[in-house]
């Protein structure tokens, strides 16, 4: 026991798990939303969920934020004090704060994740004035420059979201989450609805970004090439259960599951 | 079964009572919407429905009544109310701010200071600071309890980007006591700076939304702002036609069918008062 303590005691940051889901399962009454999942994060790290619509990918992905309580199991999430805490235990104002700061999220509907009433300034601003920025040319200044970092012209600044394409809107989401500098980003079908070429930038600002910031990121989608190309580990989800697990280019080469072997080969040869 | 057949000032005796309580809890936390069953009033709601219930549950025999509309003792609100009043507690009228322990009001703070004596009751037709960027009931409450109030600054940012200054000139929102976010209802925001370290109660009712606040005396109230584009005052650049004022808040008024316009105060009483003293002077000048 003491020798186990004085181990943990002597683990750097990067040894201690960013994100721990234990036995996460979620009923939906009778419905089954996902079952017995289990997993660890660390920082920098990747790991894409995979599966076909309403195999549980989304349920998971809510309840890793505590969006969703989890009808059996926890979510452990290291807090930036070093404290790794459960969050069931903590309170809605703790929740939120985390929400605001540390934890990004990227919709798969773009309406869903920006106000779409105010102008892209305002919404990558959102998240410093929620955290106590009270000057102007600040959160503009600070606004502008995330606005150039995923590759959206600094002239639109004061333009609402609703004149922006699909792919900017996806964008400006992802500026609108990082520009807290969180260190769990969530994402949900992130390129879903996007033409090819507008998703091939899209993963390219993606992942350079990652790499630049180190970030750790649960991406959620059911297109292999997406979890091929930014993932280090993939789960593979069916019925609300994950059946295979692993780094993704082993899975993705070579699958073991029927369900992984099926969808490994679903994919149409360009 | 024997309850009396007449109750001072028009609420039968539990209502009253349900009202004060509302007010107490109000008066307690500076800024809290307490709700409260709202009655129905023999007049439509958005015209005083909260405000006058409000004025029914504080008022005593003793008090003297003054009713404003947008500044002004003589538009058809402030009559109507006032008569109200007189006809169902009999108590004494004013326009004199000076004189009134009472003081009902629709969109204004009365230009002269207030003192400790007097109370202010709003009429409010939207309580809610956050309402038209929050829709949800249940998520304003919510962000009101833990405080959650970056959304406010998200709306004042929005109108700098918009305007190049913080566009908003009524219904400013305000902290209260450094806790909750308020809305003062639809005062122009250059009477903001009157509600800070007002030696008056000051009480607000909202009876279509059912809400009663209250912002104690002497409570410390901020306009909220941003650090390079602090809250700022407004009133039309110009001077009263009829008194001379330069320090008070201005109605326009067109004057013929040309164009021509004027500003007159939009404070009836400050402007008669005025107007008196000057004609005093003046009388007193040709002696």
């Amino acid at each position: 026991m003491i020798t186990r303590c004085l181990r943990i005691a002597a683990m750097t940051d990067e040894e201690v798990p960013l994100a721990i889901a234990e036995g996460l399962s979620k009923w939906y009454g009778r419905q089954l939303g996902c079952r017995d999942v289990s997993f660890c994060l660390y920082e920098g790290e990747v790991i894409a969920v995979v599966g076909e619509s309403g195999s549980g990918k989304s349920t998971l992905l809510r309840l890793l934020c505590a969006e969703l309580a989890p009808s059996a199991g926890k979510v452990h999430f290291r807090t930036r004090d070093g404290v790794t805490r459960d969050l069931a235990l903590l309170g809605e104002a703790e929740r939120r704060f985390l929400v605001r700061t540390d934890w990004g999220f990227v919709h798969q509907d773009a309406t869903l994740g920006l106000r779409m009433a105010v102008s892209a300034g305002a919404n990558v601003g959102d998240r410093l004035m929620a955290s106590g920025w009270r000057h102007y040319g600040r959160i503009r200044g600070t606004a502008a420059d995330w606005l150039e970092r995923v590759e959206i012209d600094r002239a639109r600044i004061d333009e609402s979201p609703q004149t922006y394409s699909g792919g900017m809107r996806q964008r400006l989401q992802i500026a609108r989450s990082l520009v807290s500098q969180p260190r769990l980003v969530l994402m949900d079908e992130p390129t879903g609805g996007l033409d090819v070429s507008v998703q091939a930038r899209l993963l390219d600002l993606i992942r350079g970004l990652v790499a630049d910031l180190r970030l750790s990121v649960v991406i959620v989608t059911h297109d292999l090439a997406v979890a091929r190309l930014l993932s280090h580990r993939i789960m593979v989800m069916k019925d609300g259960q994950v059946i295979e697990s692993g780094l993704t280019d082993q899975v993705l080469d070579d699958p073991r599951e029927p369900y992984t072997q099926l969808l490994v080969s679903s994919i149409l040869p360009p | 079964m024997n309850a009396p057949a007449y109750n001072f000032a028009y609420l039968d005796e539990q209502t009253k009572r349900m009202i004060r309580r509302a007010i107490l809890k109000a008066v307690a936390i500076p800024g809290y919407q307490v709700p409260f069953a709202s009655r129905e009033m023999p007049m439509p709601y958005g015209w005083g429905t909260g405000g006058v219930q409000v004025t029914a549950a504080i008022l005593g025999p003793s008090d003297v009544l003054k009713v404003i509309d947008q500044g002004a003792d003589d538009t058809t609100n402030a009559v109507s109310i006032r008569k109200f009043f007189v006809r169902t507690a009999g108590v004494r009228t004013t326009t004199s701010t000076e004189q009134a322990t009472v003081i009902q009001t629709r969109h204004r703070i009365p230009e002269a200071p207030l003192s400790s004596h007097q109370i202010l009751v709003f009429q409010v037709p939207i309580p809610e600071p956050l309402r038209f960027l929050e829709p949800r009931e249940t998520e304003t409450r919510r962000m009101h309890a833990l405080a959650d109030y970056g959304l406010m600054h998200v709306k004042l940012y929005e109108d700098i980007a918009r305007h190049g200054h913080i566009a908003t000139t009524y219904a400013y929102p305000v902290e209260v006591a450094g806790r909750y976010i308020m809305d003062p209802s639809p005062t122009p925001k250059f009477d903001n700076p009157k509600m800070n370290d007002c030696p008056a109660l000051q009480l607000f009712g909202a009876g279509r939304e059912k809400r009663i606040y209250a912002i104690p005396p002497y409570t410390r109230v901020i306009s909220l702002d941003f650090e390079d584009h602090p809250f700022e005052r407004y009133r039309l650049d110009g001077t009263c036609a009829l008194c001379g004022a330069t320090d008070s808040f201005l109605d326009e008024v067109i004057a013929d069918d040309h164009g021509g316009r004027i500003f007159v105060c939009s404070d009836t009483d400050y402007c008669e008062k005025r107007r008196n003293d000057h004609a005093l002077l003046t009388d007193s000048g040709h002696d």
